[in-house]
């Protein structure tokens, strides 16, 4: 069972809804307090985030050092735009490879669901271009997959899609 | 073309609702253009190009049948795509489930907190 849904919205939308067993102000709490936020938001096993600054208000500062001991080393800035504490955060964000990617502009929301939480983090991208490219390169960095599973799911596609054959 | 911009390809062309609903209809079974203009109060020719931006995308696979041009999912196109985003779901599901571990944490150390104060009410 997944708790988790990801699709794309329109042009330039990445839509993904998350519930948690935990109430709004705890979820809200672990996405921006330093210390919580440095135990979780580490992508695949072996990274670790040595450098985390999460000034939750408008105008705050966000920036995020990633580090593995052999696959190296990136970052992330950001600035708040809009806080309400508990319930609905606004920020901008773009991640350093080492070229910053366009900014990634990102709502998250905090609802009571259930004796839980329901979390939606709609994220708008500059243009689809940006989207495609944000789903190809930049998410699996900052958020999620590692590179090695990656690479081997392009050769997957590269076997599986005729049409990637004629490069 | 590259399997990248193959699929870059891919998600430009589901950005339109008009291509996601022929999508939804061809995961049925094959369809002409006229049966798929049907129901969307398009002209031939506008469901033509939609059909040209899924074609290009990888989305869709035309059949010569005599005069029909029948067109239905290409299965490669379509399986690279969920693939990828099955990918980057199962890889943010990493992610919040060592985030649900850290709330499980928070909650246990507030009702010690709790527990500790009720403790030293008289």
């Amino acid at each position: 069972m997944s708790k988790l849904t990801l699709k794309t919205e329109g042009d330039t939308q990445l839509v993904v809804t998350r519930h948690f067993a935990a109430p709004p102000e705890a979820v809200y709490r672990a996405h921006t307090d330093p210390k919580l936020i440095q135990q979780w938001l580490l992508g695949p096993d072996g990274w670790t985030m040595p450098v985390c600054i999460n000034e939750a208000r408008p105008g705050g500062k966000i920036r995020y050092e990633w580090k593995h001991p052999k696959q190296g080393a990136f970052h992330l800035t950001g600035e708040y735009v809009e806080v309400k504490p508990y319930s609905r955060i606004v920020h901008v964000e773009r991640m350093f490879l080492p070229d910053p990617t366009p900014d990634n502009r990102a709502e998250t929301t905090f609802e009571p669901d259930g004796d839980g939480t329901l979390m939606t983090i709609r994220m708008t991208l500059p243009d689809a271009k940006t989207r495609s490219m944000m789903l190809a390169t930049g998410m699996e960095k900052g958020m999620e997959a590692s590179y090695v599973r990656l690479e081997g799911l392009w050769r997957e596609i590269e076997q599986n899609s005729p049409r990637a054959v004629n490069q | 073309m590259s399997a990248y911009s193959s699929l870059d390809a891919s998600f430009a062309a589901l950005a339109d609702p008009t291509r996601r609903a022929i999508l939804g209809r061809l995961a049925l079974g094959e369809a002409t253009v006229m049966e798929l203009a049907k129901p969307f109060e398009m002209t031939q020719p506008a469901i033509s190009q939609h059909l040209k931006v899924l074609e290009e995308a990888g989305l869709i696979v035309t059949r010569v049948d005599g005069t029909k041009r029948p067109r239905r999912l290409a299965k490669a196109g379509i399986e690279a795509m969920d693939q990828w985003l099955a990918m980057l779901r199962k890889a943010l599901e990493k992610n919040y489930d060592r985030l649900d571990g850290v709330l499980a944490a928070m909650q246990s150390q507030e009702v010690r907190k709790n527990d500790k104060k009720r403790g030293k009410k008289p």
